[in-house]
């Protein structure tokens, strides 16, 4: 299980990483050696985003992937193809990112059971709360993966109770408001969220939105279990291409 | 999230959980206005003394005689200020705005006559204004983004994904996302997460509530049928739901039907076989989309209509059979606008032209002792670029070759 995993990680390092990447994006075969280096520089597990073409939670940069990947011609077969692959070949935990009319549009039943038995073992959607997803809690309940719920500052100490009573494997904290790529001040401002968040919730936490250097992911050491590196290293791809991602995760990944 | 507003099967709210809190204390203000009187009647009075409310409704006797049918009346939101009935909707979240003392509103826009009826508000009542408009929008309804602007909003051209409507709203919502605090996303149909479907349908009901009032009083009976052009669906829910309860009434909604169903070039949702029921923009409502659930492009001449989804309250209406859905191609619509100009002396939009055109095309089919209502929602000295090309007008050309050798003079 997704939490078992993630505990036992935490007895070896301080931090985990979670990083991000857009299927297809620039293309699978890229997209492949992305994960190759990323699992070898010592990534603890990763986030697969099936491209969509309303992606209204994420901002510039992996919106821009999302359209790419799609014109490329992505489709979720192939998501799927490819998520099999890197999930035989690595041994890290591979979720799934996407919009909920993906797995709407699929079936939501089916689209677990098959992620699941690809060996997918959990799901950030994040444009679907608790209320609006029984027949995906349920699906989630009976193929054993986690449903993974987001909180957010604004969120109340109440409703933080009431996402983490669905969520399983970890809680995925976004560090501030807006959409995914603007940068984050991680000063100590974070604190009360984080100590709220951590109140809320027996299981890990993740941090996510605007990390991108080691500075921040130090700071957040002792604060939340695991740091998402999202649109940085799609930037970094952007610019450098597939080989500077080794390089980059490595540094993040020291102590 | 405290409630989340089905219509059968369609609506609820998809939200990112950013947004949650900030519905919740709009599903408290909407709800706390909805039930108080004093309200509604400040919302009137703005209503008459900044709008033209009661909007009249115009008897069309050339056309009726022109056809040999029924008695056609237009109800007349074009001549609402800023020339749509928009200004219904943006003036009654105008007043909502005030109540939660925010000082900023934001809002998308395809045609841009929501963006110029918020930018009127934002004008009006003291608040800041950013306007998203897709690129390929901006091209094509210059006058308006005009407006916008010396209204003072800021007017921002969206660049991503398709470029019109749909992509203005997802980029209203990744502003609103972050600014919240301070701003108020004016959503311009009745469309997107509860309570907005019904918010907006509410204040557009202002026109379904005048108009069976007005056709009572001048023919002592209810019209046959009535028309409305639909895009997201709020003028067509705003002058349908004052005659839900007169079963006898026939609702036709209009969806553009651009080069035709077969080009795959429309933005027929209700009445096509290619959209399919599916969640985007934080609702569930049928949309043109692939089978994976990826988006389709839309079209139509009415840059109002080109949406790729459609009101869940309008979705689960026609389920029900309650209203009947139609197209009309951009060529029918045309048509339809220079035979109304020339007969009647009003200017309907582009977008309202649809449903001119769908009556034009039953009128002929019914009794003389019929009468029929068509809700002309907007005026269309907006499209003076768009009409000028369709019905390729040689002065206009001219006009514009001068002035362009002017500018670049
Ligand atoms: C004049 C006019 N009519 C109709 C519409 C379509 O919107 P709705 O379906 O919400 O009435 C628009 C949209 O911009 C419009 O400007």
């Amino acid at each position: 299980m997704l939490r078992d995993y993630l505990e036992n990680r935490l007895k070896e390092k301080k931090i985990l990483l979670m990083t991000h990447i857009v299927l297809g994006y620039p293309t699978f075969d890229d997209a492949y050696k992305i994960i190759e280096s990323m699992v070898e520089a010592g990534v603890d597990l990763m986030e697969l985003q099936i491209p969509f073409s309303e992606p209204i939670a994420d901002g510039p940069v992996i919106l821009q992937a999302n359209q790419k990947s799609l014109s490329g011609g992505s489709t979720v077969s192939q998501c799927f193809e490819f998520a099999h692959k890197v999930v035989e070949r690595f041994n890290i935990p591979f979720l799934f990112m996407s919009y909920y009319n993906i797995l709407y549009k699929y079936g939501v039943s089916q689209f677990v059971r098959d992620a699941a038995e690809t060996g997918i073992q959990g799901f950030i959607v994040p444009d679907l709360p608790p209320e609006e997803g029984e027949e995906y809690l349920i699906a989630a309940e009976n193929h054993v993966t986690s449903p993974i719920f987001i909180f957010s500052p604004t969120t109340s100490d109440d409703r933080m109770k009431y996402l983490a009573s669905h969520g399983k494997g970890f809680i995925y904290c976004v560090a501030r408001k807006g959409v995914t790529g603007a940068g984050t001040d991680f000063s100590d401002h974070l604190n009360s969220y984080l100590k709220r968040s951590r109140q809320a919730t027996e299981l890990p936490l993740a941090l996510g939105f605007g990390v991108k250097s080691k500075s921040d992911v130090d700071f957040l050491k002792g604060k939340v279990d695991i740091a998402v590196i999202g649109s940085e290293t799609i930037r970094l791809v952007d610019r450098e291409g597939v080989g500077a991602v080794s390089e980059f995760i490595k540094n993040l990944n020291t102590d | 999230m405290i409630d989340r507003g089905y219509y059968g099967g369609f609506g609820g709210a998809f939200l990112p959980e950013i947004l949650v809190t900030t519905f919740d204390e709009l599903v408290d203000y909407f709800n706390d206005v909805k039930n108080d009187p004093v309200f509604w009647r400040e919302y009137e009075e703005v209503m008459s003394s900044y709008s033209c409310r009661p909007t009249p409704i115009t008897y069309a006797e050339n056309l009726t005689n022109h056809f040999n049918g029924p008695k056609i009346y237009i109800k007349r939101e074009d001549l609402n200020h800023t020339g749509a009935h928009k200004a219904n909707n943006v003036m009654g979240q105008g007043l909502l705005v005030k109540r939660m003392k925010k000082s900023r509103v934001i809002a998308e826009t395809g045609a841009g006559q929501h963006g110029v009826a918020t930018a009127t508000m934002a004008a009006k009542f003291g608040f800041d204004c950013t306007i998203y408009m897709g690129e390929v929008d901006v091209e094509r309804q210059r006058p308006n983004v005009f407006w916008m602007e010396q209204l003072g909003a800021e007017v921002i051209p969206v660049k991503e994904g398709t470029r019109i409507l749909k992509d203005a709203i997802n980029e209203a919502f990744r502003d609103w996302v972050t600014n919240m605090d301070t701003t108020h996303y004016v959503l311009g149909t009745a469309c997107g997460p509860h309570p907005f479907p019904e918010m907006v349908s509410y204040f557009q009901s202002i026109i379904g509530k005048e108009a069976r009032e007005q056709i009572l009083k001048t023919e002592g009976k209810l019209p046959k049928r009535i028309y409305a052009c639909v895009g997201g669906g709020s003028n067509a829910m705003g002058i349908f739901s004052g005659f839900f309860n007169d079963r006898d009434v026939e609702l036709v909604g209009v969806e553009a039907g651009g080069k035709g169903l077969d080009s795959k070039m429309h933005a027929v949702r209700l009445s096509s076989e290619d959209a399919s029921v599916g969640v985007a923009q934080g609702y569930k409502t049928f949309f043109l989309q692939n089978k994976d659930g990826q988006m389709r492009e839309t079209h139509s001449v009415a840059a109002g209509l080109d949406y790729v989804g459609v009101s869940p309250i309008l979705s689960d209406l026609k389920e029900k059979g309650r209203v009947r859905f139609e197209a009309a191609t951009d060529r029918e619509v045309i048509e339809a606008l220079s035979l109304t100009i020339k007969k009647e002396g009003v200017i309907p939009a582009l977008e309202s032209s649809h449903a001119f055109a769908r009556a034009f095309k039953e009128a002929p089919q019914m009794s003389k002792q019929d009468m029929i209502l068509i809700n002309q929602s907007g005026r269309g000295d907006k499209d003076i670029f768009t009409i000028a090309d369709a019905v390729s007008d040689p002065k206009w050309k001219e006009f514009i070759t001068k002035k362009a050798e002017k500018y670049n003079a």
